[in-house]
């Protein structure tokens, strides 16, 4: 009786075999798949902020001094635009003298330097194009310099690849006015002081 | 100029000995296949700083001291 029982379960298993070992099989691949571990890249909290030094002392090397300044006192960039019909797409600016304000990863704002009327923001990104599945920004610094970069190097093109807007879209007006006047307050500073530093020089003529 | 990174260093050498030369020509023109805009920050007429776009090697002055690589500018929003 024992030994019919026995030969039962031996045939039993035999048959069922084919259906069970795939399926431990599987089972313990995926109990080893569990247990491994991924490699996962430890996260870094100095790499921004090493790549944003970077960022900013190559932007200091590339850029004229007063701009430097700029940045590394009012937080961005003033360019002055070289086009004698002013920016591509604007209204004429009948020959007056226009610039661009350049914020890290904020729009490219566009004004006449004596009115200080604003004329328009252009939205301009710098996207990585070499990775397949984008990528993390560049550094503020960087994206300072690409823009600054961009409109000294070749004004039409950058300005004709960004999005034009009119004022206020991504930066509030009332901001940039502001802004500007921070600006005018900066650049009127520089200039006392450097008059002081120089006792030999004499004040500006203003007659004109 | 690379995303999450900052400056890298991509290859650096002198352009009077022509391996080196060579060495540079390879990695500018991988750099702009790559859809990299370059440029060479420089001195203008009047001494002021500011960038020359190059599309070429050519394009670099012989006496620069560095080109750099930056991706290339699209609409924002």
């Amino acid at each position: 009786m024992l030994l019919a029982l026995v030969a039962t379960a031996l045939v039993a298993v035999a048959l069922l075999s084919e259906e069970l070992l795939p399926r431990i099989e599987e089972m313990w691949q995926r109990h080893r798949a569990r247990r491994q571990l991924a490699p996962v890249m430890p996260y870094d909290p100095g790499r921004e902020r090493r790549a944003e030094a970077r960022a900013r002392s190559l932007l200091r090397s590339c850029v004229n001094e007063e701009e430097w300044a700029m940045y590394r006192d009012l937080g961005f960039i003033r360019v002055w635009g070289n086009q004698s019909d002013g920016p591509v797409d604007a209204d004429s600016t009948g020959g007056a003298a226009y610039a661009y304000l350049i914020y890290p990863h904020r729009a490219i704002v566009a004004y006449l330097a004596q009115t200080h009327r604003l004329l328009n923001e252009y939205c301009v990104a710098f996207p990585d194009e070499t990775r397949p599945y984008g990528s993390a920004r560049l550094p503020d610094s960087d994206d300072v310099l690409a823009k600054w970069m961009a409109l000294t190097g070749d004004e039409k093109r950058l300005i004709s690849t960004a999005n034009m807007h009119l004022p206020g879209r991504q930066l509030d007006p009332a901001k940039v006015k502001r802004d500007l006047w921070r600006l005018s307050q900066w650049e009127r500073a520089r200039m006392r002081d450097a008059a002081q530093r120089s006792p030999t020089s004499t004040p500006l003529d203003t007659s004109n | 100029m690379k995303p999450g990174h900052g400056e890298v260093l991509i290859a650096e050498g002198d352009v009077e000995l022509a391996e080196d030369e060579q060495r540079l020509v390879e990695e500018f023109r991988r750099q702009l296949d790559e859809g990299l805009w370059a440029a060479v920050p420089m001195l203008d007429a009047a001494g002021r700083r500011q960038a020359h776009m190059v599309k070429t090697f050519e394009d670099v002055p012989r006496d620069a001291d560095r080109v750099i690589f930056f991706p290339r500018a699209a609409g924002g929003r």
